[in-house]
């Protein structure tokens, strides 16, 4: 693990001053680290903890409660699958594994080349276009392999914007 | 957009829906721009609506009018020319995408929409076309009465809890108005994290105002004047549009200090979960919102007394504060005139999985599924003969054909131990293994679970592995049955025993699953349950 850049820590704690009388502030907070960083950096814990007049004990707790907090650098894309009952009905196992095939990585992995992560996710709500990806902040629907490939060739192709 | 100029332009509608957008709505959207930049002499608005609902329709596209709205779908980039050419602002047309109208699709027939009125009808972020659209009759309504009397209205329309529990809203309101406190809360669960459902995230895109105005109203009847709207993190376009709905509704004076003129303060506030499902319980949601891990927490005290920071709090789903405002504008008695038995008004049933016309219904309570599940949702989309539906999300029964014609009521779904739920309706056809479905609804329980509790935390563990043992092609019939009752008695302790829903509900997919289709786990039928008469379909 890298440790984060001087300019990280500056981003950090204007996040915190920016957050901190919040009712409430931790999830706000980490989601403004993770919406700049891509990840909650494990250096980053003392930090909130010394902000929020917590224990870092606490602040990890909550980090590592909630599925959608990375304590990693993701790749550049973060792919999600729907693994939920809608998703199933319409064959999205077998979806799952090819696009693990295809990227030749599992969940929670980044590959080599540092593009695209892949995590698992329980429902998109696009449950009427099942099977169901996320890509970055765009869903999409009726998913398979051969159009799982076009998007990728899209991405690498075009530099899609994503947000 | 400015109102005085839209009723005067031909105005053509493309839904900004997440299922539309994934659909490719954007690019028809896109395509539709750049044609009316070639064509300056058409005066034409595009509106960017919340979807119908019929999501296998989409990308639809709707043109005004004088007959009313027509639709074309489900439509292409590379069609949008072609539709414009055939002069589609005056009228039907014989155009091969050509729908009719909008309104006399089977699909719209069937509804009585009452929640979802404006929803694919109107511009979701301009204000002016929700009051043209009767948006903000039930907040004046509110404004003009007491406390009490706004409380009393609710508990007359008999509206029960939409996000599944189905508990009187109006008695929970009445807690917390009855509860003193100078600080109280309105918290808006919209963490809908059951597969199969999208009803709050349709309503919250295509209709946020009467959220926020529900949920204005709630404050109002209790005296809270602060709110939370918890959204889950996987809804990117519904936190987009409620923060701006959100902005607009403070800029034209109905949030903040001074609620039109009233001096009644509400203040309103979107909150992101960060993928934990069992944040839709209340107490774990309430945890998260605080600023905690999303452990759930054990009742009494109830939220009404202690919830938010320790104050007096409703927690309410989406729907159901979505559905407070036509009830103070069309009174009490108007909603509870639609439905049955205690199942009073609609509710959205959201048709999703293996079906060839997927999409959500707003109906009055009574109907059944079958007659959703094929006239209008059209069968299997493999067209492969239909199995089992799940209703009401991950923890609601797996519901054989024979089960398919009990009316969509609260207490007649318990009579057969299934839920409704959130609404949610999963189609499967015959080449599901429904003993690979159980499977899956304790392994999800071990994901999900927010490990308070040992029944759900290490029940849910041993359900996947006896559930293992039980369906090993090796296991002789003696022990398969003791396998069985082991996960039978399992059941009965997660049932019982839980903290909350969660751990206490997960058995009902297992074991509907187990009665309905003892074949898939290698039982036969009577080893299951003797009072089953089920003949067990073999054809898979």
């Amino acid at each position: 693990m890298s440790a984060i850049s001087t300019a990280d820590i500056h981003t950090i704690n204007n996040l915190l001053e920016q957050h901190k009388t919040l009712p409430g502030a931790l999830l706000p907070i980490l989601h403004s680290i993770q919406d700049q960083l891509g990840y909650v950096p494990p250096e980053v814990v003392p930090m909130i903890a010394s902000t929020l007049n917590q224990s870092s004990a606490e602040i990890h707790g909550v980090i590592s409660f909630y599925h959608h907090f990375l304590t990693h650098k993701p790749g550049q894309n973060k792919i999600s699958i729907c693994l939920a009952e809608s998703c199933q009905a319409l064959g999205s196992t077998g979806l799952e594994k090819d696009i693990k095939q295809r990227l030749n990585i599992d969940y929670h992995q980044t590959t080599k080349d540092g593009k695209y992560t892949l995590e698992p996710v329980y429902c998109l709500g696009n449950c009427a276009c099942s099977p169901a990806i996320r890509i970055g902040e765009k869903i999409y629907g009726e998913m398979d392999i051969n159009k799982f490939d076009e998007l990728l060739e899209a991405l690498v192709t075009y530099k899609v914007e994503l947000t | 957009m400015n109102s005085t100029c839209a009723s005067i332009a031909n105005r053509v509608f493309v839904s900004l829906d997440t299922s539309a957008l994934s659909k490719g709505s954007e690019a028809v959207a896109e395509r539709i721009q750049q044609y009316l930049i070639k064509q300056p002499d058409m005066d034409v608005t595009l509106v960017r609506n919340g979807t119908r609902g019929m999501v296998w329709l989409e990308p639809l596209v709707e043109f005004e009018t004088a007959q009313g709205r027509i639709a074309y779908g489900p439509v292409k980039p590379e069609d949008v020319a072609d539709i414009f050419q055939q002069q589609p602002f005056s009228g039907l047309n014989n155009h091969r995408l050509c729908l009719g109208l909008t309104d006399n699709l089977p699909w719209m027939k069937k509804q009585q929409r009452l929640t979802f009125a404006r929803v694919g009808l109107i511009d979701p972020l301009d204000i002016e076309d929700y009051i043209r659209h009767d948006g903000f009759t039930g907040l004046k309504n509110a404004l003009s009465q007491s406390p009490q009397a706004i409380v009393l209205q609710v508990k007359e329309s008999g509206l029960r809890g939409r996000g599944g529990a189905a508990f009187p809203t109006g008695i929970k309101w009445q807690t917390v108005l009855d509860t003193p406190s100078e600080q109280k809360y309105i918290v808006c669960n919209a963490d809908e994290g059951d597969s199969g459902t999208f009803a709050d995230r349709m309503l919250m895109e295509g209709d946020p105002l009467v959220l926020i105005e529900g949920m204005l109203i709630a404050g109002l009847a209790v005296g809270a004047t602060q709110g939370y709207i918890y959204l889950r993190s996987e809804y990117p376009q519904a936190h987009k549009i409620l923060n701006m709905a959100i902005n607009r509704a403070e800029a034209a004076g109905y949030l903040g200090d001074n609620i039109c003129g009233s001096g009644k303060r509400f203040a309103l506030e979107v909150r992101l979960g960060a993928g934990a499902y069992i944040c839709g319980e209340e107490t774990s949601l309430l945890e998260s919102l605080e600023g905690k891990r999303g452990v759930v927490r054990a009742k009494p005290p109830l939220p009404a007394i202690e919830g938010l920071f320790g104050q007096p709090t409703v927690v309410n789903n989406v729907i159901s504060l979505a559905s407070v405002p036509i009830i103070l504008s069309r009174g009490g008695e108007f909603y509870r005139d639609f439905g049955i038995g205690r199942s009073r008004g609609t509710i959205p049933m959201q048709l999703a999985g293996n079906i060839s016309r997927p999409g959500l219904l707003e109906l009055a309570f009574g109907l059944s599924l079958d007659e959703l599940l094929e006239d209008l949702g059209g069968g299997c989309k493999t067209n492969r003969p239909m199995r089992s539906v799940q209703v009401g999300g991950p923890l609601g029964a797996y519901l054989a054909p024979e089960h398919w014609s009990t009316p969509i009521d609260y207490e007649e779904f318990a009579k057969i131990n299934a839920v409704l739920g959130h609404g949610g309706v999963v189609v499967f056809d015959d080449t599901v293994d429904m003993a690979v479905q159980a499977r899956f609804a304790m392994e999800f329980c071990v994901v999900e679970s927010c490990g308070k509790c040992t029944p759900c935390r290490i029940g849910a563990v041993r359900g996947v592995e006896v559930i293992d043992k039980l369906t090993d092609v090796h296991a002789d019939q003696g022990q398969r049955q003791q396998s069985l009752s082991l996960l039978n008695e399992l059941c009965d302790t997660m049932e019982l025993a839980s903290l909350c829903a969660m751990g206490g509900m997960t058995p009902i997919p297992v074991r509907s699953a187990l009665k309905y289709y003892p074949a898939d786990f290698g039982l036969a039928p009577l080893l299951v349950d003797p009072r089953s008469t089920h003949q067990e379909n073999t054809s898979k």
